[in-house]
């Protein structure tokens, strides 16, 4: 057969909407938002099959400034309502973006199970540390001791690693990244779009008006550099504008910094995002600035049957099993009796 | 009237056994209850089959403690089925039980008070030792001579020992013999009241048929009971009711739950829809789930969400993905559910959320009925945010009122609210099968190109009933975003506009109330004027028709009107009201649609509130009629 499969090519531009973006000059979140939009053509999807699926706040606002089908729900729910959309329509590309305050307190649960569950969604995960729409609390991912208007003699609160929780939560895919370094986000968010299952995304996005420079550690030139390290799959980890510095464990399993020129390239921790066992990701989630560097990028991705194609597996096994529902045979099931 | 017998005849004819006698009777009420270990829920169902398939108008009353094992023997542990069975029409499990059948001193003591004076009390009198005695806090043993029971046909007969003979041999622990003690009960009821044991034996057979000693046991326990009832002295009478004169057709017993699970799969399946059902676990609604779980070959998918957040919030995502979508809860659920609700009426998406009613405030009374949602589920948002609501009026009627529910959902483009409860959930009637040619596939339409003149689309552009398109994901050019902020009328755009609200907000009421024209007219059983009319809502259509067709036969001027659509009501309502001297409103809760017609009609309703957890019986609204009628 020699129909014309090929699609339009689509470009950044044919996924930006008509609407007027209303975040602050300068957010963090105007950059996640062209990335998205330069990633999504290059995936050989039709426009009008992704549906972006967000809660409440500023990152929330997201589906509006895309001209694909979108849903701003209420705080929290995303990963519910992309959860039901998903099971009800199976073969769409579903993205939730979320923030620290929407994904990780009032949304909190959902993110549990929608992680745990392998739900075949991309989870992009805003944090700012902050929250933003409500003017400046602290939020569950803030540092202790963090000034906020709701804590004016600083937050007592121990806040949350993100990461942790989704490894916890066995997540299929986990990665990490920030809004201004384009390359390495365009990457980790093409990796995310290739990845059949949940795909979680963490994206450490400034807020210049709440919560400015909280990541200047992770994305000014000169800095990030020695406090991070960017991670690849089967290479030891490595950093510092020499390229000098490792991590190897200790004896008692915990990371350290090491000198290359003390230590061997090999004894270092060699990156296995295809581990099935989520220890090494998660020893590597708990690696954060100033104690030691933050690793970015892919931490974890591995294969598993994604929720959504296990239920339409079993509803095909159904119907292939029984045939389509006779309703003759639903009414007349149990006893029946005549009345004449 | 009180559903137990009228005037029994008696028919001195031999059944066989000597000096036995066969009576006719034309209604009864048989109670079995015992432990929630004992298997009550399973007997009162097997004899509820057998009647129903023999022909007898049924109605049941399954009553069980919140508590899965409470301890043995205790008070709080006791489970109870109701049901009643006859030759006439019947819309209740009745008021005062005929046979009372009692497997421990617990279930004496909690039961004994609904036995009609002269009727029959079975008991298990092995039960009744000094532990089962002083956990049921009774100083001495009911069963001796010179106690209250005089009242009653009293048969004490010991189940537990002749149970224990009659599986003698099978091998079987003590424990296991004692677990079969329920169908020795069965079998002598069934002798008692002249039951076919065929069916009951096949479902043994099948029902144990991986442990063929157990389904023996079992077998062997039924026949024991009913050949003892046949053998002993003590039984004198037995009584036959003959089959009651339903319309012709094919029947089957029904509960409300399973009603709503059909429903939604038979809608699935002849409309050629995804159904998507997402559902928290919650007391009494679980059934549903559990019903539609299996038939995922009808076009149903079903998810048992994280919570009753993500259960809403999971249909609305279905909903906007084009599916059929459907959450059932009970009133802690649907009070969770509020916000959720709240933005599928915002985003005028079509779905159904069923309120299965159980007693409340807060956690209540998990396993018993009320109807006191109904001011929850009618006003229970943030902001201005009106939403059709129909309630079921028995269990068969759940078929019924889930297929409207579907079709006003996706008609108007709006989430419906339907309200049942633990009553009419749990218990079951014989239902008519009907016609596959008379239901109507639910009308889904979804737009394939733009409705906006320069080629755009317009998600909210309205139709002349003001309902909005329901365009889908995967459709070119359709593309558009919705979401719980308020939206400029026709474009759907985010606006904060004043002029703009209060018109969308004007838009959402009229909407719901345009449902006025597409839902049938109010009727009425009885004078269409007059000096009183009886309302009534939900689960006790037949409790209030029972009560209000007596006083009728009486001669007295009453109507009984039954409102299904409450919002909007059926355009005819007001002046149904308006034509009676006085309107009594009986309800399981304080007044909560007393209120409602108060307010939209100017109506100096009555009410007569029981909030006691139990449906009403038919003699208080007949007490209640005759004293509104002489006041």
């Amino acid at each position: 057969m020699s129909t014309d499969v090929s699609l339009p090519v689509l470009t950044a531009k044919d996924f930006a909407s008509d609407q007027e973006i209303r975040w602050c000059p300068r957010c963090g979140d105007y950059s996640i938002l062209a990335q998205v939009k330069k990633v999504l053509p290059t995936l050989g999807i039709p426009k009008e099959n992704f549906v972006f699926v967000s809660g409440i706040g500023c990152s929330s606002r997201f589906p509006y400034y895309m001209n694909t089908y979108g849903f701003h729900g209420i705080h929290g729910r995303a990963p519910a309502i992309a959860t039901g959309l998903k099971i009800a329509r199976p073969e769409l590309p579903v993205w939730v973006i979320t923030g620290d305050g929407d994904g990780f307190s009032i949304g909190g649960n959902h993110m549990l199970h929608v992680l745990r569950r392998n739900v075949d969604l991309k989870i992009i995960l805003f944090n700012n540390q902050i929250y933003g729409l409500t003017k400046g609390q602290y939020s569950p991912t803030s540092p202790v001791g963090k000034k906020t208007k709701s804590t004016p003699y600083g937050s007592v609160d121990n806040p949350l690693s993100p990461l942790s929780v989704a490894i916890g939560c066995e997540a299929t895919f986990v990665a990490r990244s920030v809004d201004v370094d384009i390359q390495h986000l365009t990457m980790v968010l093409e990796r995310a779009a290739h990845h059949k299952g949940i795909a979680f995304v963490e994206v450490y996005q400034d807020c210049n008006v709440f919560n400015n420079a909280a990541f200047d550690f992770a994305s000014k030139k000169d800095q990030k550099v020695e406090n991070c390290i960017y991670l690849e799959h089967g290479k030891p980890l490595i950093f510092g504008a020499n390229r000098d510095k490792g991590i190897r464990l200790t004896g008692d399993g915990l990371p350290q910094v090491v000198s290359l020129n003390e230590v061997k390239e090999d004894d270092l921790i060699f990156h296995d995002e295809k581990a099935d066992d989520p220890s090494l990701a998660f020893l590597l989630a708990r690696m954060r600035y100033p104690h030691l560097p933050e690793p970015m990028g892919v931490f974890r991705s591995v294969e598993r049957p994604a929720y959504d194609a296990e239920v339409m597996r079993q509803v095909n096994d159904i119907n292939a099993k029984y045939g389509p529902g006779d309703v003759n045979k639903l009414f007349n099931s149990g006893d029946t009796w005549e009345v004449k | 009237m009180s559903a137990t017998t009228e005037a029994a005849e008696m028919a001195a004819q031999s059944n066989g056994a000597p000096g036995k006698v066969t009576e006719q009777v034309d209604t009864v009420v048989i109670r079995f209850c015992g432990d929630s270990g004992d298997g009550m829920q399973l007997v009162g169902t097997q004899f509820t089959n057998v009647s129903a398939a023999f022909g007898n108008d049924v109605s049941t009353l399954p009553d069980f403690p919140a508590e899965i094992r409470a301890p043995a023997g205790s008070l709080a542990g006791v489970s109870g089925y109701q049901l009643c069975f006859s030759k006439n029409d019947i819309y209740t499990p009745g008021d005062e039980v005929d046979t009372l059948v009692a497997m421990n001193p617990a279930a004496l003591k909690t039961n004994v008070g609904d036995l009609k004076r002269g009727g029959t009390l079975i008991v298990n009198e092995d039960e009744f030792d000094r532990s089962n005695l002083q956990k049921a806090h009774y100083e001495s043993n009911p069963l001796a001579e010179g106690n209250a029971l005089h009242a009653y046909r009293v048969h004490k007969v010991p189940m537990t020992r002749l149970t224990r003979d009659s599986v003698d041999g099978l091998g079987l622990s003590v424990r296991e013999a004692d677990r079969c003690k329920n169908f020795f009960a069965l079998g002598l009821v069934y002798w008692l009241y002249d039951r076919d044991r065929k069916p009951t034996e096949d479902w043994i057979t099948s029902k144990f048929s991986k442990n063929p000693s157990v389904a023996e046991a079992n077998l062997r326990a039924l026949r024991a009971g009913y050949n003892y009832g046949f053998s002993t002295e003590s039984f004198t009478v037995h009584y036959e009711v003959s089959k009651a004169k339903l319309p012709p057709g094919k029947y089957r017993k029904i509960t409300g739950n399973e009603a709503l699970a059909m429903a939604m799969a038979v809608a699935a399946r002849i409309s050629n829809q995804t159904l998507f059902f997402g559902g928290y676990p919650i007391t009494p609604a679980s059934d549903i789930l559990h019903e539609l779980s299996s038939l995922k070959n009808f076009g149903v998918r079903t998810f048992q969400a994280e919570d009753e957040i993500a259960a809403i919030t999971s249909i609305i995502g279905a909903s906007f993905g084009g599916a059929l979508a459907v959450t059932a809860s009970s009133g802690p659920g649907i009070a969770l559910k509020g916000e959720g609700i709240g933005l599928g009426v915002m985003t005028e998406l079509p779905m159904v959320i069923i309120n299965v009613q159980r007693g409340g405030p807060s956690t209540g009374l998990p396993t018993k009925t009320e109807q006191s949602d109904l001011f929850l589920s009618m006003f229970g948002r943030n902001g201005d945010c009106p939403m059709p609501l129909i309630a079921a009026q028995s269990p068969g009627d759940c078929f019924t009122m889930m297929f409207e529910a579907l079709r006003i959902a996706v008609e108007f483009m709006t989430p419906v609210f339907l309200l049942t409860d633990g009553y009419i959930a749990n218990g079951a009637e014989p239902w008519k099968i009907p016609e596959i040619s008379s239901l109507q596939p639910i009308p889904v339409r979804h737009p394939t190109g733009p409705n906006g003149a320069n080629g755009e689309y317009l998600p909210y552009l309205r139709d002349d009933r003001l309902v909005r398109p329901w365009a889908i994901p995967g459709t070119p050019g359709l593309e558009h975003r919705i979401g719980g902020l308020e939206k400029a009328n026709i474009s759907g755009n985010v606006a904060y506009d004043p002029e703009n609200h209060e018109r969308m907000t004007h838009i959402r009421r009229q909407k719901v109330e345009n449902i006025a024209a597409a839902i049938p007219q109010q009727t009425v059983n009885g004078p269409d004027s007059g000096d009183l009319l009886v309302v009534s809502w939900g689960g006790t259509y037949g409790a209030v028709w029972t009560a209000v067709e007596q006083c009728q036969k009486q001669g007295l001027s009453v109507a009984h009107t039954h409102i299904r659509y409450i919002n909007p009501f059926p355009s005819n309502l007001g002046d149904i009201l308006s034509r009676y001297k006085r309107v009594l409103v009986p309800e399981l809760n304080t007044g909560q649609l007393r209120f409602i017609l108060r307010g939209k009609y100017l109506v100096n309703a009555e009410g007569y509130n029981k909030i006691q957890g139990k449906p009403f019986l038919v003699s208080e609204l007949v007490s209640k009629i005759e004293q509104t009628l002489k006041s």
